[in-house]
């Protein structure tokens, strides 16, 4: 099997990079301010989507198979607590307002994802009755934790642009 | 499977597990580039299935949870992630 794909042009890098940039800073949320470091992610992001089809997270081995990989389609599910903890999620994509204002630089953290058994996409779906009390079933992005209620969850999320896929059932 | 050379001054056997899209992986190269020592490196993720899976069992004898990069001199000692001090402690002897 050939893994190797079409490099990249720095327009397309360019332009998904400014995409980004734009949702991130809308959501609360920053992309690394070392540019150059921030664009061979974008780039990296963009080989992966020629590659699998998705965007796959660049510092972590991705199976190939969209459902082994679903929690660490980027944004992954492990962002925020990273972000949270080490100020910067796994690849050093994201970071936080400390890293952003030069307070802290971002370094090689220690792995979050856990063992494959225990990925939230192999976990049991809640599936049931809609609890008493609420005339709708809640779901949960499992990227940033949004929560909404209606019959079905969003096509995208509306906070952080996680796809369908990545909610779960959470009431 | 193949890894491939990196010709410099002989510092140990210096082996690199990568891939070849991870930015801590590219750093590393980097640096080892800058120290100019001999290493040998492979991307794991350009890699075919079977190929990859022996890999993986590989890199977990030295990293249980099998993260990249993953640095191995003389078969012993172990660096996981992008360590610029470890690494410069380790090689810079
Ligand atoms: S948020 Fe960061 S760690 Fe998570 S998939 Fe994207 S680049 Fe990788």
């Amino acid at each position: 099997m050939n893994q190797e794909v079409k490099e990249p042009t720095p327009e397309e890098v360019d332009k998904l990079y400014k995409r980004l940039d734009k949702e991130a800073e809308a959501a609360g949320y920053h992309l690394n301010p070392d540019i150059e470091f921030t664009k061979e992610l974008v780039r990296s992001l963009l080989i992966n989507e020629r590659r699998y089809g998705y965007w796959a997270c660049p510092c972590r081995l991705a199976d190939g198979v969209k459902q082994e990989d679903l929690d660490i389609i980027c944004p992954c599910d492990y962002r925020d607590a990273d972000l949270a903890e080490h100020d910067a999620c796994y690849c050093a994509l994201y970071v936080s307002g400390s890293v952003l204002r030069g307070e802290k630089a971002p370094e090689s953290i220690p792995e979050r994802r856990p063992a494959r058994e225990d990925r939230s996409q192999f976990k049991e779906k809640q599936e049931g009755k809609v609890p008493t009390g609420t005339s709708k079933p809640v779901w949960r992005c499992r990227v940033c934790g949004y929560l909404c209620a209606r019959e079905e969850p969003p096509g995208v999320c509306p906070i952080c642009k996680a796809k369908k896929e990545r909610f779960e059932r959470f009431m | 499977m193949e890894m491939k050379h990196v010709e410099g001054e002989n510092k140990g056997k210096v082996i690199l597990y990568a891939l070849s899209t991870c930015v801590w992986c590219k750093k590393t190269k980097r640096l080892l580039n800058q120290l100019g020592v001999d290493y040998y490196f492979i991307d794991v993720d350009l890699l075919g299935r079977e190929e990859k899976d022996k890999v993986i069992e590989e890199v977990k004898k030295y990293n249980p949870v099998a993260t990249f990069p993953t640095m191995v001199i003389d078969d012993d000692k172990v660096i996981r992630g992008y360590k610029p001090e470890e690494i410069r402690k380790e090689l810079e002897k």
